[in-house]
């Protein structure tokens, strides 16, 4: 009994921590709209300057309280200037945009605070006059924590008091209950915007200036962090602030009694609590619908027109020189090609449902990982030959697309991105904890092709007869009725009902094709690589996938291809060349952005039709 | 038989009656205009004709079916066709592609991920755009007409499965008023040629007085007249609910 006080002590305690990076998220979700990845590096930089901040000032409370406070308020003004100089400027382009601009900031970040600070786990001081233990039913409680668990409520009265009982907190709930009549009513959107980044980037900065006494800080912790808020944010409802609350009080004690009662499937069970709330309550248990949130989030699409004779030359040209690599490119160089050639497919599937579906998916990678996994275990556990594991990896990966697609059919947005992402979780749990099957964190070894398609050139060449017959597959479907069948239901879902189309389930379907598709990506890779980890269902997997297709280009057939020859292509270069990848990285990807809000291929069509002399209006 | 037969229709929104007991029918053929204030019902009559809410009570027949509680979608393969108050259209293509993805759906091949649509329906849809006067701008995108055009596109993928009825709700709004005579002359024409019934709402009582062959009145969710023009004009109700506008009186 006692133990289980203790135990809900801490929920408690985590709860409120969760609930400081959460409440920001939230915030600047409901007024901003920007799904912003790079809360969480906000929330490792609040604890990386208070570290700072505590060695370097005075060892009492001024200097301990001092450091927290001034730590949450620098990365409040590093959160405006986000805003101020980046965000700002796409605020125009498609939402998904301006997550990848955060995602790139994200990179930045990361090596940032690498270069600062170093790659080793930094352990900060404790609080003053709080190092202590208190007696709580026999057993011993941190003081610490029992000053974090009052912090989570007495913030949110604050945040109360300051949306409700200020005009400033009025507008700010106007803007988030409806963006367009805010505006109308003479809101200064700027200012309110660069305000709301700098309070909700302020909370993330103590969020994790919070933890300095607590856990050692480290560079991976902004990442799981930003997930784990989302989570909260989803499942409290978006921009429900009391919503985050509860749900992050749900979350921690969820994790501080699932590891006594359920150790195996800790990882999965936020996931699973995530999935239920999006399934039964599509707005999380406090939210509700949003006025003026489009059902895509990838709008606004133009026409599709026949690819311009240059295009075709380009793609010729493309085609013969596919063939010619294996004589052209050395050992090493013909890999990296495989390796591209298989994630093009992995890029085009997601742009299946992304581009003319209009639906989001964070966890794309779970059918790349399933589809992997399928392969590995139908060649080591059956000893069956590569060829029954590549027929496998689709079909197992397309029926559980079928399976998730089922569930996913009637949300649309930010919730189902989120859904998607929770069972690309789920996924990557079980292939992580079920380690009697897959090898847990060893994964699968000695997934290697039969002699006759081990040589480079000849896997090079298997790769590229299915990624690309595949690819062309998907771009001919995007061009046959069922493509214009999704693409009515993403335009106007009324009007494509009002016309017999089951939008649901011409959804669903699309995501059993996408997901199938990824699954023959995922095959592919396992034979490629000769083995499968829990890396390849896992979150920084998807986003590579969403990156190639927004790099390229959502609303363009091609798109997904460059948007992963130039992604893959360019972390390959960056990677031999400098130890600070990621940075480079995130500059190139934030520039590339700000230069092509219509990723690469959009651009070039643009160009191209203005040579053409072709009305803007197409541009495609 | 008449094509469309409501029974006793009713629909509340929380405590709000927007819709009671109205009933009515609309033949084969016939212009039938749907008039009454803001707020009377009119569009939410719309909705629960065509599936798109569920109604509390009433039975809604299509020529002799009971097509009550239906999805839109079956409904429309019933042959209602639909075109909204605010046009809607798939902005993402051409005006074209618009009406050949509703003949696609008409013959049920949307599910193909092989043929090329470009290459399927294209000479019915121009038939159908060249009906409405839009055959000129086939190949423009539908996300940059002006909202004029918007509508007559809308009107002719509304026709494109040969509906037995058509329900238009504010089929003129936002046109000029030479383009509003010029449309619903152009739809009370197909009416009569396709024996198709159409029920419209609209505003602009000129345009109701002029093509309307029976009107319907409705007011706070009630029917309070049913007849034809002259009958309406003249009924004591109607000049009540529409006092201080004249519109009813001088319309025509």
């Amino acid at each position: 009994m006692e133990f289980v006080a203790v135990q809900f002590l801490n929920g408690l305690a985590s709860a409120s921590s969760l609930f400081l990076v959460a409440s920001g998220l939230s915030i600047i979700f409901g007024v901003t709209r920007i799904v912003n990845f790079a809360h969480g590096s906000f929330y490792m930089l609040g604890a990386y300057m208070a570290w700072t901040l505590a060695t370097r000032l005075s060892a009492g409370p001024l200097g301990f309280w001092g450091a927290i406070i001034g730590a949450a308020l620098a990365v409040g003004v590093l959160g405006a200037a986000l805003e101020v100089t980046i965000l700002r400027r796409i605020y125009r382009a498609p939402e998904m945009f301006q997550l990848l601009a955060t995602f790139g900031v994200v990179l930045v970040v990361e090596d940032l605070a690498l270069l600062i600070w170093g790659p080793a786990d930094l352990l900060g001081p404790r609080a003053p006059g709080l190092r202590g233990a208190v007696d709580i039913f026999g057993q011993r409680f941190p003081e610490y924590e029992l000053l974090l668990i009052a912090i989570g409520p007495l913030v949110l009265v604050l945040l109360w008091l300051l949306f409700y009982r200020t005009r400033w907190g009025t507008l700010v709930r106007a803007a988030t209950e409806d963006r367009e009549m805010a505006a109308a009513l003479g809101v200064d959107q700027r200012r309110l915007f660069t305000a709301v980044f700098f309070l909700g980037s302020v909370l993330a900065g103590l969020g994790g200036a919070l933890q300095l006494p607590r856990e050692t800080i480290n560079l991976n912790m902004g990442f799981a962090t930003v997930v784990e808020a989302f989570v909260v944010v989803v499942v409290g409802g978006l921009g429900s602030v009391p919503g985050a609350y509860l749900a992050a009080f749900l979350i921690a004690e969820l994790h501080a009694f699932g590891i006594l009662v359920f150790p195996k499937i800790t990882l999965v069970l936020i996931f699973l609590v995530m999935a239920v709330v999006l399934i039964v309550r599509p707005h999380g248990l406090l939210g509700r619908p949003f006025v003026g949130l489009p059902a895509s989030v990838v709008s606004p699409a133009a026409v599709l027109r026949p690819s311009s004779p240059a295009a075709r030359w380009v793609g010729a040209i493309g085609f013969v020189a596919l063939l010619a690599a294996p004589f052209a490119l050395g050992d090493y160089a013909l890999t990296v090609a495989t390796e591209i050639a298989i994630l093009v497919l992995f890029a085009a599937s997601l742009h299946f449902i992304m581009g003319p579906g209009g639906m989001v998916s964070f966890g794309h990678a779970a059918y790349f990982g399933l589809g992997a996994y399928a392969a590995a275990l139908v060649a080591s556990r059956l000893a069956a030959p590569m060829v029954a594991g590549l027929f496998v990896a689709p079909v197992v990966a397309g029926l559980a697309g079928a399976a998730f697609g089922w569930f996913s059919g009637r949300l649309s947005g930010v919730y189902l991105a989120m859904l998607t992402l929770a069972f690309a979780q789920i996924c990557w749990s079980v292939a992580f904890q079920w380690a009697e099957l897959t090898g847990g964190d060893n994964g699968i070894l000695g997934v290697w092709p039969p002699a006759w398609a081990a040589p480079a050139a000849a896997y090079y060449y298997l790769a590229v007869a299915l990624s690309l017959s595949a690819v062309l597959l998907l771009r001919r479907a995007i061009r046959a009725p069922f493509g214009y069948a999704l693409r009515a239901g993403r335009d106007a879902p009324l009007r494509a009902e009002a016309i017999g189309i089951d939008v649901a389930a011409t959804r669903r379907i699309a995501f059993a094709v996408a997901a199938g598709s990824a699954g023959l990506a995922g095959g592919l890779f396992a034979f490629f690589k000769g083995s499968v980890f829990p890396t390849y269902l896992s979150i920084p997997r998807s986003v590579d996938g969403l990156l190639m297709v927004l790099l390229g280009g959502v609303n363009s057939v091609s798109g997904p291809v460059i948007g992963a020859i130039v992604y893959t292509g360019l972390g390959e270069q960056l990677v031999r060349f400098t130890d600070y990848w990621r940075l480079a990285m995130g500059v190139a990807i934030i520039a590339l952005v700000l230069a092509f809000p219509e990723g690469i291929a959009g651009f070039a069509a643009r160009l191209a039709d203005r040579r053409r002399g072709a009305p803007a209006e197409d541009a495609r | 038989m008449s094509v469309l037969a409501v029974r006793d229709l009713a629909k509340s929104f929380g405590g709000v009656q927007a819709l009671a007991g109205v009933s009515f029918e609309v033949a084969a053929g016939k212009m039938q205009a749907m008039i009454g204030p803001n707020g009377a019902g009119k569009t939410t009559c719309f909705n629960l004709l065509d599936g798109q809410l569920r109604l509390d009570a009433g039975r809604v027949y299509l020529a002799g079916t009971d097509i009550t509680g239906l999805p839109t979608r079956r409904i429309w393969r019933l042959g209602v066709g639909r075109t909204f108050q605010i046009a809607g259209v798939f902005a993402s293509m051409t005006v074209a592609e618009n009406v050949q993805t509703v003949l696609l759906s008409h013959r049920r091949r949307l599910a193909a991920f092989w043929p090329r649509v470009a290459d399927l329906y294209r000479d019915e849809a121009l038939d159908l755009l060249a009906q409405v006067g839009m055959a000129e701008q086939a190949e423009r995108s539908c996300g940059v007409l002006a909202y004029g055009d918007v509508k007559r596109v809308e009107l002719a993928m509304a026709l494109a499965h040969s509906p037995r009825l058509l329900l238009m709700d504010e089929p003129t709004a936002g046109m000029a008023p030479g383009e509003r005579m010029a449309l619903m002359s152009l739809v009370a024409g197909l009416a009569r040629a396709r024996e198709m019934a159409v029920l419209f709402t609209e505003h602009d009582m000129d345009a109701v007085f002029a093509h309307a062959d029976r009107i319907l009145v409705l007011d706070r969710g009630r029917l309070i007249a049913d007849g034809s023009p002259a009958e309406v004009r003249t009924d004591a109700r109607v000049r009540a609910v529409y006092l201080g506008s004249d519109a009813v009186a001088e319309a025509g």
